[in-house]
């Protein structure tokens, strides 16, 4: 049986299902014998962070008789690691042999898998449990299986290694021979199925290379931009550098006669940003082809209601606000203003970060095919299924003629959230008739992205006459598209840290009008609020002649968890133990002569991270980073070298952002183009980066995030320690810094 | 348009009707289908289109079809052996895990197999200068570098054992 039956038979089965309630299904009949495990579950078993409420799991386990196992990965797999990981899960309760399991991406499905997406850090804790009793279902119908054909108590069986052995008879017998009576018996009650004690685990933990390794050394196609469809034509579209400009004219005829070139048109769009903006579509039969006729392309855009937006002149507006309170309050406790006007020492800073693009390094791209009515997608997309609204309100074709065929991503880092280059390339495609592949270039990549929303914050900051922190004041100013609401991602929690540790905290908000589209950067919020409270907290310890490491600990207070009954939330006892554990691992208190190092420390995505930079600056302030020291507590470490990589990867993402990386708006124009103006880091500024973890009970959460965060407030933190300079501006190089 | 012959990972290949101006990167993903070969920034910044001409990397963004004629091109695709046995650089990439989302490793290893043909033991200071100009978005290179130097110990221990071996 081929993938696209066993998936069609799994839709036929699910069909007939009430899938509002937890179900399990088992197919069979497959060619050749075989057990074909489905796992559809109703509700989530734990979540965080903003939650679909609905199906969120299914895994899908073929056993094949040779013995091979098949595992279907459900999620997009964009670096992260969850091709390899949410399949290990799996293997560790199936007691499966890892080195005769093949992954495979599942295909894009809700009724039969549930969400299916990357994001929020959330891949992990939302399919743990799921997972576990996919896997461990799945054993138990192979052993009982062998115990049907021994004639023996199920209980007498173990497990190992793909085999199902009975000790006293000291008989045994693969999982590929028990595969097809397996698939005959009964299905447990996946509730009722024992799951390993994590003393127990042969697979989870230990290090485990990525299941596609192999084919990103050899070049093998993965990737969206490597998909191919017969006949297919090559597409650009250009849109106004100007966000909401729209074509008023455009040398349309002149293209169309170019060489290779097909067909050149304009597209209306339907004006939402995240669909399909208006712009001009050139089809050609190569890339280059259509890149080059691309260039010649001539368009007066009509500009009337496209993005005015600068800067330039929020930074002008914001600095006029510093040390004010916003007009929207939202948190107050105690009373900021007399515990302010008693204090023994007061602070005030003014802290600031620019917009960011993602820039992931495959361009976004998309082959679509419309056809009879349908269309076919093979797509390089963080949200598949949000895909299919974004494509049937912005091209009117219907969800259900909609396939998507999920590729590996080439970077993801919250850009394809989005999958407005979907909806260019089925409007395309419709329009052309013929299939398509939609290439942006980097160009199109830097001006059409949904940022990482630039924020100003205004602190103040008092200690008492003990060197404690009394009193907290951050008013927070961000950017609004409407008015009413922030921009993506350009909120702050009322919870946010240090907010329910002072007694005496305001936190107030301004927004900023904006036409510039924002939306989730790895790490969302935290990314930018996190460099502001964490350094601010050292200037704070400084003020008040204390060490950083024991302020840190003192506002952290006794263990608890911040918001009481979420257990996605901030626990300070967690908290202390990572502090505490970077501080001794990074030899704190103890720097190499003539370096500095710095301590910071931030929750979100509910990973708690602390990291110290150990960092040296030259008199002409050239800044090295010469060892970054992660401690992180995100529960049990499911794959060691792919946790690792998340977070040595979020050192130097987070590193090469707050060293060199913003682009300036002007005119509502993205200034920078390329690479060229836009510098990330490179291998020779990349530091040593020391990984620790604290494997508490606490269920698993994920890695693609959470270590990000601390890294910018860490390293400037150090930069104070090593020179005595604040750096209260990002990127580092506006303040002269070099690398 | 004339037919463009080139030598391609040992082969003779035939291009027709493509530009010569076209830069080879598009030649080798669109005309030949050898898609390991990545598009990233098309202005020789990033490094994820590295390949060898003539036994130099270079960024094939930059480099016209015409350019390449009749100088032998190697590329990601051509690094295995024809049995399938992997470069000593390409298992050290999966030995050490090095990818995340992996778009730009083709193109890193084809830059770390040159530096280790000059310079078979390469300290970390020659391994970043040879690296520089390929970018990882996703930050992999602390383990590019142990990569390097773990391919660069096998391979020396390689031709160590043929040498007194055989």
């Amino acid at each position: 049986m081929n993938r696209d039956q066993s998936h069609e038979i799994l839709r036929q089965a699910n069909r007939s299902e009430d899938l509002s309630r937890r179900a399990f299904l088992k197919l069979s009949g497959m060619a050749g014998g075989g057990l074909l495990l489905a796992f559809h579950f109703g509700e989530s078993c734990c979540s965080y962070g903003e939650s679909d409420g609905k199906a969120v799991l299914n895994a899908f386990i073929q056993i094949f008789p040779d013995g091979d196992i098949l595992i279907y990965s459900k999620n997009p797999e964009i670096g992260q690691g969850v091709k390899t990981t949410l399949p290990m899960i799996v293997a560790e309760e199936l007691d499966a042999d890892w080195s005769h399991v093949r992954v495979e991406q599942a295909p894009i499905d809700q009724e039969v898998y549930g969400r299916q997406a990357a994001g929020g850090s959330r891949s992990v804790p939302s399919s743990w449990d799921q997972l576990r009793r996919a896997g461990a279902t799945a054993r138990q119908m192979l052993i009982n299986a062998a115990a049907v054909e021994w004639g023996v108590p199920a209980e007498d069986c173990q497990t190992s290694m793909s085999e199902v052995i009975h000790a006293p008879s000291t008989r045994r017998s693969s999982y590929g021979r028990l595969a097809a009576r397996a698939a005959t018996l009964p299905v447990p009650d996946p509730e009722s199925v024992p799951l390993k004690k994590p003393a127990d685990y042969k697979l989870l933990g230990r290090r485990i290379s990525g299941v596609d390794n192999r084919k990103i050394v050899t070049g093998e196609p993965l990737f969206g931009i490597d998909q191919l469809v017969p006949e297919m034509s090559y597409a650009t579209y250009l849109k106004c550098p100007a966000t909401g400009g729209r074509v008023s004219e455009a040398n349309l005829d002149e293209i169309r006669a170019l060489p290779g070139v097909q067909d050149a048109f304009v597209i209306e769009g339907n004006g939402i940003y995240e669909e399909l903006m208006p712009g001009v579509a050139v089809v050609a039969n190569s890339t280059w082809a259509a890149f080059s006729a691309r260039d010649r392309l001539k368009v007066t855009w009509d500009e009337s209601e496209a993005s005015k937006d600068s800067w330039g002149g929020a930074v002008e507006q914001a600095r006029k606000l510093a040390g004010r309170n916003g007009s929207q309050v939202i948190r107050e406790t105690g009373d900021v203003d007399s515990a302010y006007a008693r204090s023994a020492r007061k602070v005030e800073a003014f802290y600031l970060y620019p917009f960011v693009p993602h820039a992931p390094l495959e361009p976004q791209n998309c082959t679509a095919w419309f056809r009879d009515g349908g269309i076919e997608f093979w797509a390089p997309t963080q949200t598949p299924q949000r895909a299919l609204n974004s494509v049937e309100n912005a091209v009117g074709i219907p969800k259900d003629k909609i396939i998507i065929h999920q590729t590996r991503v080439g970077g993801g880092f919250g850009r394809r959230l989005n999958n407005d280059y979907m909806c260019e390339a089925a409007a395309i495609s419709k329009r052309a008739g013929v299939p398509v592949k939609l290439q942006w270039s980097r160009e199109d990549d830097m001006v059409h992205d949904f940022y990482r929303v630039g924020g100003f914050h205004s602190l103040k900051g008092a200690l008492d006459r003990s060197g404690r922190l009394s009193a907290w004041q951050n008013h927070f100013i961000t950017f609004s598209s409407d008015g009413e609401n922030t921009v993506r991602s350009g909120n702050i929690r009322e919870n946010e840290f240090p907010g329910p540790l002072v007694p005496n905290y305001r936190l107030t908000q301004t927004m900023l009008p904006l036409a510039t589209p924002c939306g989730p950067w790895r790490a969302p919020r935290s990314n930018g609020i996190a460099f502001a409270v964490q350094c601010f907290l050292h200037e704070l310890a400084v003020a008040a002649r204390r060490d950083h490491l024991e302020f840190l600990i003192e506002v952290m207070g006794e263990p608890k968890w911040l918001e009481p009954g979420e257990p996605g939330a901030l626990n300070t006892g967690r908290a202390v133990n990572v502090i505490r554990l970077a501080a001794e691992k990074a030899g704190w208190g103890n720097p190499p002569p003539g370096r500095g190092l710095g301590l910071a420390f931030h929750f979100s995505h509910a990973g708690h991270f602390a990291e110290v930079a150990e960092v040296s600056v030259d008199d002409k302030k050239k800044l090295t980073v010469h060892k970054v020291t992660v401690a992180g507590d995100v529960g049990p470490i499911l794959n060691l070298s792919g946790a690792e990589n998340q977070c040595q990867g979020a050192v130097i993402d987070g590193l090469s952002t707050m060293f060199g990386l913003a682009v300036s708006i002007e005119n509502g124009r993205v200034q920078e183009s390329n690479f060229h103006e836009y510098p990330i880091l490179r291998i020779g500024s990349a530091p040593q980066v020391d990984v620790h973890f604290i494997e508490s009970d606490f269920p698993p959460t994920g890695l693609g995030e959470p270590a990000l965060p601390p890294v910018a407030p860490a390293v400037c933190n150090a930069i104070f320690a090593a020179t005595g300079q604040r750096v209260r501006e990002l990127p580092l190089i506006k303040s002269g810094y070099s690398i | 348009m004339p037919d463009f012959r080139l030598s391609i990972n040992g082969r003779e290949r035939v291009v027709e009707d493509v530009d010569p101006s076209t830069p080879l990167l598009w030649v080798l993903r669109d005309s030949l289908g050898l898609l390991g070969t990545k598009y990233g920034c098309g202005i020789g910044f990033c490094g994820a289109c590295t390949v060898h001409l003539d036994g130099e990397p270079v960024r094939s963004c930059s480099i016209s079809l015409s350019e390449a004629l009749d100088k032998p091109v190697l590329t990601i695709e051509g690094l295995a052996g024809e049995d399938g046995t992997l470069h000593p650089l390409q298992q050290a990439w999966i030995e050490l895990d090095v990818p995340q989302c992996g778009y730009c490793q083709a193109g890193q290893i084809m830059s770390a197999v040159a530096l280790l043909k000059e310079n078979p033991v390469p300290g970390d200071a020659e391994i970043d200068a040879a690296m520089e100009g390929n970018l990882c978005r996703c930050g992999t290179y602390v383990r590019i570098r142990k990569a390097i130097h773990e391919a660069a110990r096998n391979l020396t221990a390689g031709e160590a054992t043929e040498g007194g071996g055989a």
